[in-house]
């Protein structure tokens, strides 16, 4: 079982990881973080596969993977 | 289970300052997962320029030095040479490095000085307001081309390693692309073997990032990697563009 965890208060919600998950994992959160952004969160309901892709392409480095 | 992938821990437990989407964070972070690898935060060296990659003072755990605007090369030879144990490395926009700060970087790459280069090129000023670079691509709009870059009254966009591969002392330079994961992993390797050959000792090694500037370029950042995939990377072909193996033997006078 894979997964991520995204650290809302880094996140400036670029949307570069939610083009690169093929999985459709991470999308825009509702609630707003101290920087004034939309961070990202992670949809539980699709399946992860801890391909690091998004962790790759963060430039905020807010992603951390478990696999 | 088990942690794949995390943040390293030479960077700062804290945001950055530049804007959402840029590449500035990925490569900072590019650079500090290299330094955490080979375990040299206690040894390492970074000068900063003038511009917006200055603000990755606050994003780096170890010692950074910040250039007067394009002298970084300079500032990075008289570390090196003063300090032959530190592995050095520069940081450096297309603006000081390709504009004014060009006869610097000629002249350490000539020199074949020992440190490492990362030329970020993201074809635009950032810092200042996006105005013409040197490396600013033929009909881009900028503010001060506002009717796109006209090469008759403007010139053409300059390849700086195109430039610094006519020189014989340069160990290495390689372009890389940041716009897919892949390009990413790529440049990581190519920064991994600059930094290499700074850990041997071996001379000056040049790796330029094709990056994007949201800001700027008035674009979304996804929408910016499109538009780096159709211009920039035409014009900037991605490759290793010098690879010098051992020292060549000059014949002397």
């Amino acid at each position: 079982m894979a997964g991520i965890t995204i650290e809302a208060e880094y996140c400036k919600a670029c949307g570069l990881c939610i083009t690169t998950c093929k999985k459709g994992v991470i999308r825009y959160g509702k609630g707003i973080n101290a920087m004034g952004y939309h961070a990202a969160e992670v949809d539980g309901t699709k399946g992860c596969i801890g391909c690091r892709l998004c962790a790759v392409v963060c430039p905020e480095a807010a992603i951390e993977v478990y696999r | 289970m088990e942690k794949v992938y995390q943040r390293p821990g030479t960077l700062a437990a804290a945001p950055t300052r530049y804007c959402p989407g840029c590449m500035h964070g990925l490569i900072s972070k590019l650079i500090a997962e290299l330094v955490e690898e080979y375990g040299i935060a206690d040894r390492t060296v970074g000068i900063l320029p003038v511009g917006c990659g200055a603000m990755s003072k606050n994003v780096f755990t170890f010692d950074v030095v910040c250039a007067a605007h394009g002298r970084a090369p300079a500032v990075a030879t008289g570390f090196s040479r003063c300090a032959p144990e530190k592995v050095v490395f520069t940081y450096q926009g297309d603006g000081d490095l390709g504009a004014i700060g060009l006869s610097e970087i000629v002249h350490a790459a000539n020199r074949g000085e020992r440190f490492l280069t990362v030329f970020i090129n993201n074809s635009t000023y950032g810092m200042t307001g996006g105005q013409m670079a040197p490396t600013t691509l033929i009909g881009q709009k900028t503010t001060t081309t506002p009717l796109g870059r006209d090469p008759g009254t403007d010139g053409y966009p300059m390849g700086m390693c195109e430039i610094l591969s006519q020189l014989k002392a340069p160990a290495y330079i390689a372009r890389f692309s940041l716009r897919t994961p892949a390009g990413i992993l790529r440049a990581k390797e190519g920064l991994r073997k600059g930094l290499e050959l700074q850990l041997k000792g071996e001379g000056f090694a040049f790796v330029e990032l094709l990056s994007i500037c949201p800001t700027n370029w008035g674009l979304s950042p996804v929408k910016c990697l499109d538009w780096m995939a159709e211009h920039s990377e035409t014009v900037f072909p991605e490759g290793v563009y010098q690879e010098r193996e051992g020292g060549e033997e000059w014949k002397t006078v």
